[in-house]
């Protein structure tokens, strides 16, 4: 029997304010504990919120950004449960009106093909502390730096029916909320993270199964592995002659398993209400207009303009648009050297990208600047050096030895373009190796690449590669 | 000195007849002498009163005094004073020391007012007796052996007993009213929004505002008019500029429309109550008012609504005191359960924990429909009753509470009993309306009050109508026998 599995998604995007949704306190990541956390976030007698409005521009850029509607009047609610890192015994969260409403992605699969999945809604929440269990003798400590911190939980509708559907769902999100600028994307910091609702089905069957969520993944990675796990598990379960329950389960990325965390008959009733502290928050056509007018440029625009303005192959623009940083750059090097867009794309996504990898670095900061790398790029287009003698130059660039130009003269990497020079070392070439010559001119073709490699050798890869071909050509026949 | 009002004082102050200082002593000797039989403060703040009293008195010699610079006052328990304990009446914040002030006493040091200490009240607000203080009961100055009301019964006591010459309030049922009725002085909870809630522990926060006590709706204005104003820390405050409200005491009252709820001179209202509050009307009417019926036809609802919405907001707003960060924590707790269990059942009485299960119950999964959002409904529906009868009328007046002050320890086992005391004054919290209580008269030795209600920020009239009252009448200037 044939099975179909159910994936609907929950993520929890941090957004990128410099203060907290509710306080003015800090949200920078990594402070000592409880040192970013005021009066408001330590829940303190007394203390009311105040909504911070860098965060309700930030849903509704992103609402607006997945063509979803954007709700003119949205209620902030209570949900109501005791935890020690929780300090008011409730999260303040929307619940029955979210700012973002219906709304949706469109995934590029691995096969080529896409799929539009739709978002149910996005929602304005603040992050509760953290509990930290070791190096307190039997306590318990609590870390309230996190407690506050704006999120944007963004609810996908159970359209996706594999792990890797999940995952390009989940990294297509992730490039547009950084491409927006609403998050960092760092998910080791815990900015993006995932819950995932997985269920399986007789293909065919109108009825969902019964889902398990499995909690807290903050990697691409986990998302993958852990619902291939969950599916194995419930598709044996139901063959085996069990029954799925629905629960919560935490995946546990050592053992490469999910297991259970609590079940229905535990969960918490969360006795929502509206947030008596907060009044509705009304948002009117000033204000999207406004954000609307801020909104960048999207990736799947961005994309397709490449391909048309730069005559870029899909799988380039693909990959230059990866990141806002990324394409940035990109243009920048085309517009420093004037053109030459197909070169500058393999010299971005080439070798910057190699050295960027090997060091572990952002775009942003790469010690060659887009200037810096069109330099380079012009003195291949005028032929001043090869494209091989350009990695070398490269090499020095990045460590920091001065300007191409510079380089190129110290160095002594100029590109011999003067034919005659170029005719005397060939002469030399084919003197030194009659056998070979004798063997080629016997019809052994082959063998002209190593007549130009011995050219190349000689003249320590400055030789012009195109002249040594054709004066190569030339003489060998004579 | 203790028998002269906030204006009188203000005055003397300004004509250096005595200084802050000698104010203040005065008056914390009286509370030295008298609180031990009336329990109206649960913490006296001496040495930093006098050195607010003297630093009052320089900024007067540096002729930067406002009216208010040097008059002494008491901060009900509820609002959080930096550096002082606030225990909200509980056990759970016996030993809890605020770490910064409400806008309210920042507002009123800002004025310069010097603050003589925290009083008594209900635990948590919750109450009508003040017998649900953690720290005993508070008693009635007029008679000691009656409630002072609440649940602001130390704040009204106080200015009762001439132990200080006005106090803060808070008013979530009728918490400033009932006990201003009960003890015989005035109080006004203004319009909801009008005065910051920023450091004034919550009860129940859509229900919950902060006002003053004085004996006279002129002190009461001056009060106020530091108090109010928009914070940019209340999200529920609002920004409309505070009037001059002492400007607008003097106004004649002629042509002024009052209406009369017939719902609140119906059963339930002490007969001999109602003999005082008709003679007041009559008063009015002297004094040029007109008189007309009117009908609050869902008034009936409101406590039930109240009763629904005021704890379901309190078992939120009190998920806080669990025993993690500050207030009470139970000895040994043997795991994270038993810490919040014991905590929470050491650290609030009965009335607290009975208003905890209530809300905690109407907002539950399959009763959130029939408890929490039917009392919104009902809330609207008192709302609009409201706003149909002030389309006829100007202000609308009735007894703030159905009986004189009662007993201590006689409703104490009855709840219902003790929550119909706040019958007429509820539906008020309920709509956001201001409202006020004024002195108009005794039953045997206990004070009756009026109350009085407005239209949205329509303070101004209600301080104007009650002065011209206490203009023509004595009833706020009767003193305490005892307290003389």
């Amino acid at each position: 029997m044939e099975w179909e599995t159910v994936i609907g998604l929950e993520i929890h995007a941090q957004l990128a304010t410099s203060s907290k949704i509710f306080s003015g306190a800090s949200t920078a990541y990594g402070a000592e504990p409880n040192t970013q956390a005021c009066a408001i976030d330590l829940g303190m007698p007394g203390v009311l919120p105040v909504l911070n409005q860098q965060a309700v521009r930030m849903a509704a850029v992103f609402g607006l950004a997945i063509g979803a509607e954007i709700a003119r009047r949205s209620v902030f609610a209570r949900k109501n449960y005791f935890y020690p890192d929780l300090p008011k015994g409730y999260q303040i969260s929307q619940y029955e009106l979210p700012i973002v409403q219906k709304g949706q992605l469109t995934v590029d699969l691995e096969d080529g093909t896409s799929k539009v999945i739709g978002i149910t809604r996005a929602h304005l929440e603040e992050d509760a502390g953290k509990s930290l269990h070791e190096d307190f003798q039997g306590s318990s400590g609590i870390d309230l730096n996190r407690a506050g911190t704006p999120l944007l939980e963004i609810v996908s509708e159970p359209d996706l029916r594999s792990a890797k559907e999940a995952v390009a769902y989940m990294k297509k999100l992730h490039q547009m909320v950084v491409y927006l600028g609403i998050c960092d994307g760092n998910m080791q910091e815990g900015s993006f993270r995932c819950d995932a609702n997985v269920s399986v089905r007789h293909q065919g069957d109108p009825k969902l199964g019964t889902r398990a969520e499995i909690k807290n993944l903050n990697s691409f990675r986990f998302v993958e592995r852990a619902i291939e796990f969950e599916i194995e598990r419930q598709i044996d379960l139901i063959e085996s002659g069990g029954k799925v329950v629905q629960e919560t389960r935490l995946y546990d990325p050592d053992k490469g398993e999910t297991r259970s965390m609590r079940g229905k008959e535990e969960a918490n009733d969360y006795r929502y209400f509206p947030d008596p502290d907060l009044l509705p928050l009304v948002l009117d056509e000033a204000f999207i207009a406004a954000a609307r007018a801020g909104l960048p440029e999207l990736p799947d625009a961005k994309k397709q303009r490449f391909i048309q303005q730069y005559g870029l192959s899909s799988y380039d623009a693909a990959v230059l648009t990866t990141s806002r940083a990324l394409s940035d750059y990109y243009e920048a090097t085309v517009s420093a050297l004037g053109g030459e867009a197909k070169l500058c794309a393999n010299w971005v996504m080439g070798d910057l990208s190699a050295f960027l990898n090997k060091e572990n670095r952002e775009i942003t900061e790469s010690p060659v600047s887009p200037v810096q790398l069109a330099g380079l790029l012009r003195r291949i287009q005028d032929r001043t050096i090869s494209g091989k003698i350009a990695k070398d130059v490269f090499e020095a660039l990045w460590a920091g030895e001065g300007e191409t130009d510079a380089i190129i003269e110290k160095r002594g990497l100029k590109q011999i373009t003067d034919s005659s020079a170029i005719e005397k070392v060939i002469a030399e070439v084919i003197a030194a190796n009659p056998e070979q010559l004798a063997q080629y001119r016997g019809g052994k073709d082959k063998l002209f690449a190593f007549f130009v490699g011995q050219v190349m050798k000689a003249s320590k890869g400055k030789a012009n590669p195109q002249q040594v071909n054709d004066l190569l050509l030339e003489k060998l026949k004579e | 000195m203790h028998d002269k009002t906030i204006a009188q004082l203000s005055a003397g102050l300004a004509a250096g007849e005595f200084s802050s200082e000698e104010l203040t002593r005065a008056l914390l000797e009286r509370i030295e002498q008298f609180n031990p039989s009336l329990n109206a403060f649960i913490t006296v703040t001496d040495e930093a009163a006098l050195s607010q009293a003297r630093a009052a008195d320089q900024r007067r010699r540096q002729g930067q005094a406002e009216p208010l610079t040097g008059v002494p006052i008491a901060q009900k328990d509820i609002f959080c004073t930096d550096g002082v304990r606030t225990s909200c009446g509980s056990r759970m914040l016996d030993r809890f020391i605020a770490p910064y002030n409400a806008t309210v006493v920042d507002k009123l040091n800002a004025a310069g007012m010097v603050m003589l200490g925290k009083t008594n009240m209900d635990e948590f607000a919750m109450g009508s007796s003040n017998e649900t203080s953690f720290y005993g009961p508070v008693r009635n100055p007029w008679d000691l052996d009656a409630v002072p009301g609440g649940s602001s019964g130390g704040s009204a006591a106080a200015v009762a007993a001439r132990l200080a010459p006005g106090a803060t309030g808070t008013d979530t049922g009728g918490s400033i009213r009932q006990p201003a009725a009960l003890c015989g002085i005035t109080g006004i909870k203004p319009t909801y929004g009008r005065v910051s809630r920023w450091g004034m522990i919550a009860y129940a926060s859509s229900l919950d505002q902060g006002g003053p006590f004085a004996r006279t709706a002129e002190d009461c204005a001056l009060l106020l008019g530091a108090m109010a104003g928009f914070d940019p820390r209340d999200s529920t405050s609002v920004n409309q500029p505070v009037p001059d409200y002492v400007a607008a005491l003097d106004q004649p009252l002629t042509g002024v429309k009052i209406g009369l709820p017939k719902e609140y001179f119906g059963d339930g209202l002490d007969g001999s109550v109602a003999h005082v509050v008709e003679a007041a009307i009559t008063e009015y009417q002297a004094l040029g008012a007109q008189i007309v019926e009117v009908s609050l036809p869902n008034s009936r609802l409101a406590i039930p609504a109240y009763y629904v919405i005021a704890p379901a907001e309190c078992s939120s707003n009190l998920a806080r005191f669990d025993g993690v960060r500050y207030g009470h924590r139970c000895d040994q707790p043997k795991d994270l359960l038993d810490l919040y269990t014991r905590s929470r059942a050491e650290g609030f009485g009965a009335e607290v924990t009975r208003r905890i299960l209530v809300g905690t119950f109407a907002l539950s999964a399959g009763y959130y429909d029939a408890y929490y959002l039917k009392a919104q409904q009902i809330r609207r529906l008192i709302s609009e009753d409201f706003q149909r009868v002030f389309a006829q009328v100007d202000v609308i007046a009735g007894p703030t509470s159905p009986t004189v002050a009662f007993n201590l320890g006689e409703k104490v086992d009855d709840p219902i009993t003790m929550y119909l005391s706040d019958i007429y004054t509820i539906a008020v919290n309920l709509a956001g309306l201001p409202g006020l209580s004024l002195p108009v008269g005794f039953v045997g030795q206990r004070p009756v009050g009026l109350q009085l209600i407005g239209n949205y920020f329509a303070e101004e009239r209600l301080l104007n109508a009650a002065h011209r009252y206490q203009q023509a009448t004595d009833w706020h200037r009767r003193t305490p026998t005892a307290f003389a």
